[in-house]
């Protein structure tokens, strides 16, 4: 009889807890398409990916009606290409153009990778990789994009940090008629993951392998629906239910991943757990802490329950799958959560809330509308302490913030589908600018007297 | 290849048939039943064995799922190896 409660425990987390694959993103290496004719580059670039992934989609689909377990998106990261030298803005374009289309032609949803990683220093391709940014994002659909700022060995490259704002602001103004909506897709990192398959940060490192299948799973859903009958438990035993729980979602993964890596005859790379809410009712990661027991998600108690719930997600995970990888965790993206939208309309949830929840989420400020007015520097020193938080605290840490052109805080953004809507937030009105104007290069953190 | 068939939905006459039948144009063996019925609501789950020289997957998923929409029911085919990974280590 215990198949019978299996199968069936099975089956309602499928249809009624929102237990899915979130993703299966892969990695392809572009190291050897790269060269001094641009033009050519790109063109290899756009083979590459069509040759490599072409099969990706129909493959992903069949195994996912073998198991009866949906695969919702089916995505491609690639090594970052500012690795590709170019010098001009219209060369950048060639390459964003090129992932686009190719991303378009094999039907994925999205490819990551026109990266950047400047933890150190820029060189000169760098920063003129970091000026087309803006426009790359304005003239491709499909195609993600981040930066790399800082390292717990390097420090923070606060020159680099200083490009951030209007990197950002531009980008916002330049998909004005979208509500700012490239910037949605660009991350800026710091301690950036190099096998994450989760957007809008993937990208395939320097140091992967040709190609891999890397594999993200969610379900907050079925954590949530886990701690619903344990009402005056004490902690310790919802952080061992919330481990129970992420065991049996990883395995599910584990085994999905496998298979499409087999069918595809490409290596299995990591998996990826990581509770990743989506604007659905139920999948949500702000009502995993409302069940835990705060009123809304925000209040005094969220970065604990918070802390405790990505603790547990990692140790379950990690017992369950020979390789977690990428950022494993709990995301709390704003607008992609109905719960944490809730709160921040209730005026429960603030930015420096969310900054202080950040420290112990797995990556970072997520997916949040702030007001389009927001001072370049601002938004560069927003990015200079998420920034802060990773390098001291060896965590990933990263900033995905949207200042919707002519919006002010209070107004509401829909940008529709998985990226939800969000309530524009309220940000401190004092200025930072004497201190971002400086520049220079924060210093690596030392890794003693930790107190 | 062994596979689950879960079988949920309201009690009505003749929905054992109408599964079994669809099974049996497949040629697939049914090794195993175990059924209940909860306050009117008939929950069935079946181990079967599909031939693959004869039968593909997807084309049993496709017909079963024609009839859970014809019926009212909620019908899921899958491969046995995931319940085995998710819940045992």
């Amino acid at each position: 009889m215990t198949i019978y409660k299996d199968v069936l425990e099975t089956i309602h987390m499928i249809e009624k807890e929102n237990l899915d694959i979130r993703t299966t993103t892969m990695g392809i290496s572009l190291l050897d398409c790269f060269g001094r004719d641009h033009k050519a580059a790109a063109d290899r670039v756009y083979d590459k990916i069509t040759r490599l992934a072409g099969k990706l989609v129909e493959t992903a689909d069949e195994v996912s009606d073998d198991y009866g377990i949906r695969i919702v998106n089916k995505r491609i990261s690639v090594t970052p290409i500012a690795f590709a030298g170019a010098k001009t803005t219209e060369d950048w374009l060639l390459y964003a153009k090129a992932l686009d289309n190719a991303a378009k032609a094999v039907g994925v949803d999205i490819i990551g990778g026109f990266s950047a990683l400047v933890q150190k220093g820029c060189t000169e391709s760098d920063e003129s990789f970091i000026e087309a940014v803006p426009y790359a994002l304005a003239e491709t659909d499909a195609m993600c994009s981040s930066i790399n700022l800082g390292s717990t060995k390097a420090g923070i490259n606060m020159d680099a940090v200083m490009m951030m704002g209007p990197l950002i602001k531009k980008t916002a103004y330049l998909t004005r008629d979208n509500s700012s909506f490239g910037c949605a897709k660009f991350v800026a990192f710091a301690n950036a993951v190099e096998d994450n398959p989760f957007m809008a940060g993937a990208f395939h490192g320097v140091s992967e392998a040709e190609n891999v299948i890397n594999v993200g799973v969610s379900g907050p859903g079925v954590v949530k629906e886990a701690l619903v009958g344990m009402k005056d438990a004490p902690v310790d035993k919802i952080a061992e239910k919330i481990k129970q729980t992420a065991f049996k979602i990883t395995r599910a993964g584990q085994l999905v991943g496998r298979e499409v890596s087999d069918r595809l005859g490409v290596p299995f790379g990591i998996l990826d757990l990581s509770l990743a809410p989506t604007p659905a009712v139920g999948d949500s990661v702000a009502e995993i802490l409302e069940v835990m027991g705060l009123e809304r998600c925000g209040t005094h108690g969220s970065t604990a329950a918070l802390a405790m719930l990505t603790d547990a997600v990692k140790k379950g995970g990690i017992m369950a799958s020979g390789h977690v990888g990428g950022l494993s965790g709990a995301f709390i993206p704003v607008s992609e959560d109905n719960r944490m939208i809730a709160a921040a309309e209730e005026g429960c949830l603030t930015f420096d809330k969310l900054e202080a929840m950040t420290s112990v989420c797995s990556v970072g400020l997520d997916m949040i509308a702030i007001p389009g007015d927001t001072s370049e520097d601002t938004i560069s020193a927003i990015i200079a302490d998420e920034a802060a938080i990773g390098v001291i605290n060896n965590k990933t840490t990263a900033v995905r913030v949207i200042p919707v052109y002519g919006m002010k805080a209070g107004d509401r953004v829909d940008w529709g589908g998985l990226f939800g809507s969000a309530p524009v937030m309220e940000l401190n009105g004092f200025s930072s600018s004497r201190f971002i104007q400086r520049g220079g290069r924060m210093p690596a953190p030392v890794h003693s007297f930790k107190n | 290849m062994k596979a689950i068939i879960t079988v949920v939905g309201k009690d009505q006459v003749g929905i054992m048939y109408k599964i079994s039948k669809i099974l049996n144009d497949y040629h697939i063996n049914i090794e195993d039943i175990t059924q209940t019925i909860l306050q009117d609501y008939f929950t069935m789950i079946m181990v079967v064995k599909i031939d693959e020289a004869k039968t593909g997957f997807h084309e049993i998923d496709v017909a079963l799922h024609e009839l859970a929409e014809q019926e009212g029911l909620s019908i899921h085919v899958q491969k046995e190896e995931i319940f085995d990974t998710m819940h045992k280590i």
